[in-house]
C-alpha cells in the first residue's frame, strides 16, 4: 500500500500543434530525493511541469501520488495535493514585506482582521528549522535575488507543500547565493521534502542530485542514478551526441590595443556612490578579456558607460585610437562595436518584431537595406535574414517571419549573436551570452567568441560563471566593488584564487 | 500538403474583424435593452433608426445628401483616430488627440475669419497648432517623463478654453457662435471638387472625405513600409531596444506626438473648413470627435485601413442617433445608445484574444481526434496481417 514514490508521472504525452512536446514520459520522484531534470531548452521540462502543476491536461498517461491516481485539473489541484513550485521568476509582490508575500493568499483571519503575529511566528520558526535565513519585515524589493528565493521557499514551506518544484533556480543567482541553496535542497530532503530540481548545469545536479531524469526533443531518454554517472555521460544524454565541455583555442599573440579605457568611472542608479570607480584597461586584437566578478559590483554599468547607455562621470574610452567618450551609440556601433547585452529581452530584441527585422536591428539604416525615399528594402532585409539564420542555424517554427517572442531562449541568443558578429566588429563586448542556455548552445557560443578572436578581432565578456571565466578568456580582470582588483591569467590561476579576489579577500597593488 | 483548415480563422485580419463585428452586435444588443427599458413600443423602430441613419429619407436623393453629411463628419472622426493609432503604435496613448483637435479648430477658424486666408493656409496652420499641443505633450514625456495621458488630459482643458477665448473675437454678435465661414470669408471652404454633385449637391462634401482616406493608407505605409516606421514601432514596443541598437527614443516620442497632434489639427480642418459647423464659443466641454477616435481605432482593430471603416460606422450611428423619436425617447438617448456601441468597441482586443484561444484549443483537439483515428486504423491493420 505505501508506495515508495511521492509522485509519479506514468506514460505522461502532451502535444500542441506541429509538436509533441512530452511523449510518453515517465518520471518518478521518491520521497525524501532530491531528484534532478535535465534537458536543453525546448526538451520538454517546463511543458511536464505544468502538466504535473495542472497548467495542461495531458493526452495520456497517469499521475500517482503517494501511489494512488490523482487528477490534477488547476493550479488549486496541485496545492490541495501538497506540491509547490519556485518559479524561474519570482512571483513576489515588491512593495510586500517577505511575511505578507508568504502569507499571501492563505492569511490567517480571525473575524476579518489578519493574524500575523501567530503567521509570523510559524514563519520565523520555519526558517530557522531549514536554515533559510531572511528578515520577515523587509520589503522584498529591497532585498537581494538570493534572498526572494528563499521567499519563494518559505511560501512553500508555509504551504506545508511536500514536493517541492525548483524552476531553474541558480540561473539569477551569484556563486555563493548558488551554494547556500545547494545546502537548502539537501536540509529540505533530509527533513523529508521531495525535490524537484528543473536544470541544465551539470555541475549542481551532480553535486545535489540524487537521481536524474533526462529529457531530449520531448523524449524521456532515461533516468541515472548520480552515483553511477558523470558530467559526461549527463551531457551526451542531454544533447544527443558528445559535447565539448573544454573550450578548445590555441595560443595567439595579442596585437594592437583596439580598446582602451582609462579612468572610467560611472555613477550608480541605485546608489549614491559611484558603480564603477576610476576602471583602467585595454582589450587587444585577437584576445579575450574576462570581467570576472560577482553580480552587483559594476559589471552591468561599466557596460552601460562602455557601450553609450549611461554617460561616464569621468574618463574616457578609445576605440581604435579614436576618442569616443561622448560618441552616440549609434557612433559607437558604426565604429566597430557590437554588443551582446546582459538582458536579451529587455535590450537585445524587439519581441513583438519578426526575426528578421530583429537581425537587421544594428544596421536597418544602412543603404542597403533602406531606399533613399525611407522605404524599407523588404527584399534585401529578407534575403540578409535568410543568409543569417542559415549561417548561424537560428531554429525557429517560420524562419524569417516568426515573431522573436516565439523562439526558444537558446535561438534568441543566437539571434543576437548572428548579428552583432556579422557586423564585423572590432569590438565585440558580450555580457553573460550563455545566461540561462543549454549545454549546446553555450559550446556553439563559445566557439563563436573564439572565432571572433582568431579572427583578429577584441573581444570583452562579462561573465559570473566561474566555469566560463576559467575556460574562454586569455585574460580575467576581476571587479570588486566597482574596481578591478585583479588581473589573473586563466591558465595560471585557480578557481580558489579567483573566488578570493571576487570575493573581495583578496587585491593587487595598484598597477603602474 | 494537406491545407491548414484553421488557416483562414486564424488570420489576424480575419479574426480583427469579426472581433468588431461582435462588439457592434453586443452594443446593439443592450442598447436595444435600453430603449426597451425606457419605451417598449418604439424600441425595436429607435435601433433600426439609428442603424437607418440616412435611409430613414424615403427619397433617394435626400438620402444620399445626408450620407454625404455622415462622410463629412466621418472625415475628422477618421484623423483622430489615425492620430490615437499613430501614437498607440510607438507604444503613446493620445488621449491629448481631442485638445490636438481643439487647438486645430481654433487656428484654422481664426485665420479663416480674422485674417481671411484662403482653405489651405488655415489648414497647415490647423495642423501646426495641432503639432505644437501634440509637442508640448511630447517634451514633457521625453524630458520630464509627464505621462502623455496626465498632460494630455490637462491640455485639453487648457485648449479648450484658449479656443474659446480666442474665437469669441470672431464670434457672431447675437450668438455664441463663431461666423459662418462661407458667408464670411468662402476661400477658406475646402473645395468640392464636383464631389457635391455626387451628394445630391450637398455642399459640405468636399476633398476632405478623400484626403482623410488618402491620409490613412499614406499612414499605412508609413508605419509598415519606410524606416521611420521601423524606428518608431520599435520604439513603441520596447524602448530600451531601441535605445540599445542607438535610435533616438526621446526625439521618436517627440515626433510620434508632433505627427499624431498634427493628424488631429488636420481632422479639425476638415470640419470647420467645409463649414458644416461654426464653432461654440461657451461649450464647456471638450468635443467629443478625439474621445470617439479611441474608440475608432480599437473597433478597426489597431489597422489604418480597419479604422477608415469603423471611423464610418460610428459616425454612421452617431448621425443616425439624431432621427430618434424626439416624443418617446428624450434627445439625450441617441448619445446614450452611440456610447454604449462605442464603449463595447474598447473591447475588441478582449474578443480576439478570447477568439484565438478558443481555435487554438480546438485545433488541438481535432488533431488529437485525427491522431486517434489514425491510430485505429494502422491497429487493425496490424490486426488484419497476423
Amino acid at each position: 500500500m505505501d508506495s515508495p514514490y511521492a509522485i509519479e508521472m506514468l506514460g505522461i504525452t502532451k502535444k500542441f500543434p506541429g509538436i509533441i512536446a512530452n511523449d510518453d514520459i515517465t518520471l518518478q520522484l521518491k520521497k525524501g530525493e532530491i531528484h534532478a531534470l535535465l534537458g536543453e531548452n525546448g526538451a520538454g521540462k517546463s511543458t511536464l511541469m505544468s502538466v504535473l502543476f495542472g497548467l495542461y491536461q495531458a493526452e495520456a498517461g497517469v499521475i500517482k501520488k503517494d501511489g494512488e491516481v490523482v487528477s490534477i485539473s488547476d493550479p488549486n489541484a496541485a496545492n490541495a495535493l501538497g506540491i509547490g513550485m519556485v518559479h524561474q521568476h519570482f512571483k513576489l509582490v515588491e512593495c510586500f514585506t517577505v511575511l505578507d508575500n508568504i502569507i499571501m493568499g492563505v492569511e490567517p483571519c480571525k473575524g476579518g482582521f489578519l493574524q500575523k503575529k501567530e503567521a509570523r511566528d510559524k514563519v520565523v520558526a520555519l526558517s530557522e528549522k531549514y536554515g533559510l535565513m531572511v528578515d520577515p519585515d523587509a520589503l522584498v524589493r529591497d532585498i537581494t535575488v538570493g534572498m526572494q528565493q528563499r521567499t519563494e521557499i518559505l511560501k512553500m514551506l508555509y504551504r506545508e507543500n511536500e514536493i517541492l518544484i525548483f524552476d531553474e533556480p541558480t540561473a539569477v543567482l551569484t556563486p555563493q547565493e548558488i551554494d547556500e541553496l545547494m545546502q537548502i535542497m539537501r536540509n529540505l530532503s533530509a527533513e523529508g521534502k521531495s525535490i524537484l530540481f528543473i536544470s541544465h548545469k551539470l555541475n549542481e545536479i551532480m553535486s545535489v542530485a540524487d537521481r536524474c531524469t533526462v529529457l531530449r526533443k520531448g523524449k524521456c531518454i532515461g533516468t541515472v542514478s548520480i552515483a553511477d554517472t558523470t558530467k559526461e555521460e549527463l551531457s551526451r544524454m542531454m544533447v544527443g551526441r558528445d559535447v565539448e565541455l573544454v573550450v578548445h583555442k590555441d595560443p595567439r599573440e595579442p596585437g594592437d590595443v583596439i580598446l582602451n579605457v582609462e579612468n572610467m568611472t560611472v555613477a550608480s542608479k541605485m546608489h549614491k556612490n559611484n558603480a564603477v570607480k576610476n576602471v583602467s584597461f585595454n582589450v587587444r586584437s585577437g584576445e579575450i578579456v574576462c570581467i570576472a566578478g560577482i553580480d552587483g559590483n559594476g559589471q552591468t554599468e561599466l557596460v552601460y558607460g562602455l557601450t553609450g547607455l549611461e554617460p561616464l562621470a569621468d574618463g574616457s574610452i578609445s576605440l581604435c585610437g579614436q576618442d569616443i567618450t561622448h560618441a552616440s551609440i549609434r557612433n559607437r556601433s558604426v565604429m566597430g562595436m557590437s554588443h551582446i547585452p546582459e538582458d536579451r529581452h529587455k535590450h537585445g530584441l524587439v519581441l513583438d518584431y519578426s526575426l528578421e527585422y530583429n537581425l537587421v536591428l544594428q544596421r536597418y539604416f544602412e543603404p542597403q537595406f533602406v531606399a533613399k525615399n525611407g522605404f524599407l528594402k523588404k527584399k534585401a532585409i529578407r534575403d540578409y535574414a535568410v543568409k543569417l539564420i542559415d549561417q548561424y542555424d537560428v531554429r525557429s517554427g517560420q524562419g524569417p517571419v516568426t515573431i522573436a517572442r516565439s523562439m526558444s531562449g537558446g535561438n534568441q541568443q543566437k539571434a543576437i549573436v548572428a548579428r552583432e558578429i556579422d557586423k564585423d566588429p572590432q569590438l565585440l563586448v558580450a555580457v553573460q551570452p550563455t545566461r540561462g542556455l543549454d549545454v549546446g548552445a553555450i559550446e556553439y557560443i563559445h566557439k563563436q567568441l573564439v572565432a571572433q578572436r582568431d579572427a583578429g578581432r577584441a573581444v570583452l565578456l562579462v561573465s559570473l560563471e566561474l566555469e566560463e571565466v576559467m575556460s574562454v578568456p586569455d585574460r580575467i580582470l576581476v571587479m570588486y566593488e566597482g574596481e578591478i582588483v585583479g588581473e589573473l591569467d586563466p591558465k595560471k590561476t585557480t578557481v580558489e584564487e579567483l573566488g578570493l579576489y571576487m570575493a573581495g579577500a583578496k587585491r593587487e597593488a595598484a598597477e603602474q | 500538403m494537406k491545407k491548414d483548415k484553421y488557416a483562414f480563422w486564424k488570420s489576424s485580419v480575419v479574426q480583427s474583424i469579426l472581433a468588431s463585428l461582435l462588439c457592434i452586435i453586443i452594443g446593439l444588443l443592450i442598447g436595444y435593452i435600453v430603449l426597451l427599458f425606457i419605451n417598449p413600443s418604439g424600441a425595436w423602430g429607435g435601433i433600426t433608426t439609428i442603424l437607418k441613419n440616412f435611409f430613414t429619407y424615403p427619397s433617394h436623393q435626400a438620402s444620399l445628401k445626408y450620407f454625404g453629411s455622415t462622410l463629412v463628419k466621418t472625415a475628422p472622426l477618421l484623423m483622430c483616430a489615425l492620430s490615437i493609432q499613430f501614437s498607440y503604435k510607438v507604444g503613446l496613448f493620445n488621449i491629448g488627440a481631442a485638445g490636438q483637435y481643439v487647438a486645430g479648430a481654433g487656428a484654422c477658424l481664426f485665420a479663416a475669419l480674422a485674417w481671411h486666408w484662403p482653405w489651405y493656409a488655415c489648414l497647415l496652420l490647423a495642423m501646426l497648432a495641432g503639432a505644437i499641443f501634440g509637442a508640448l505633450s511630447g517634451f514633457l514625456k521625453a524630458y520630464c517623463n509627464v505621462n502623455e495621458v496626465i498632460s494630455g488630459i490637462m491640455l485639453n482643458w487648457i485648449g479648450l478654453y484658449a479656443v474659446n477665448m480666442l474665437l469669441t473675437n470672431v464670434k457672431e454678435s447675437a450668438s455664441p457662435y463663431t461666423q459662418n465661414v462661407a458667408s464670411f470669408n468662402s476661400s477658406a471652404l475646402m473645395p468640392t471638387l464636383g464631389l457635391d454633385k455626387l451628394f445630391s449637391s450637398n455642399k459640405y462634401v468636399t476633398i476632405a472625405v478623400p484626403l482623410s482616406i488618402l491620409i490613412a493608407i499614406l499612414i499605412w505605409v508609413i508605419l509598415s513600409k519606410t524606416k521611420l516606421g521601423y524606428e518608431l514601432r520599435a520604439t513603441g514596443f520596447n524602448k530600451d531596444a531601441a535605445r540599445y541598437c542607438g535610435m533616438k527614443e526621446k526625439k521618436n516620442i517627440i515626433l510620434t506626438l508632433i505627427i499624431g497632434g498634427a493628424l488631429a489639427g488636420i481632422g479639425a480642418a476638415f470640419l470647420y473648413l467645409s463649414g458644416y459647423e461654426q464653432w461654440e464659443c461657451t461649450q464647456s466641454s471638450v468635443p467629443a470627435m478625439g474621445f470617439n477616435g479611441i474608440a475608432a481605432t480599437f473597433l478597426g482593430g489597431l489597422d489604418p485601413i480597419g479604422t477608415i471603416f469603423s471611423s464610418y460606422f460610428i459616425q454612421h450611428i452617431t448621425s443616425g442617433g439624431a432621427y430618434l423619436d424626439k416624443t418617446m425617447y428624450s434627445s439625450q438617448i441617441s448619445d446614450l445608445i452611440s456610447s454604449i456601441i462605442i464603449y463595447l468597441c474598447g473591447f475588441v482586443l478582449f474578443f480576439k484574444y478570447y477568439m484565438t484561444n478558443r481555435i487554438n484549443r480546438r485545433e488541438e483537439r481535432a488533431q488529437a481526434k485525427a491522431k486517434a483515428a489514425a491510430e485505429n486504423v494502422s491497429d487493425s491493420q496490424e490486426g488484419g496481417e497476423q
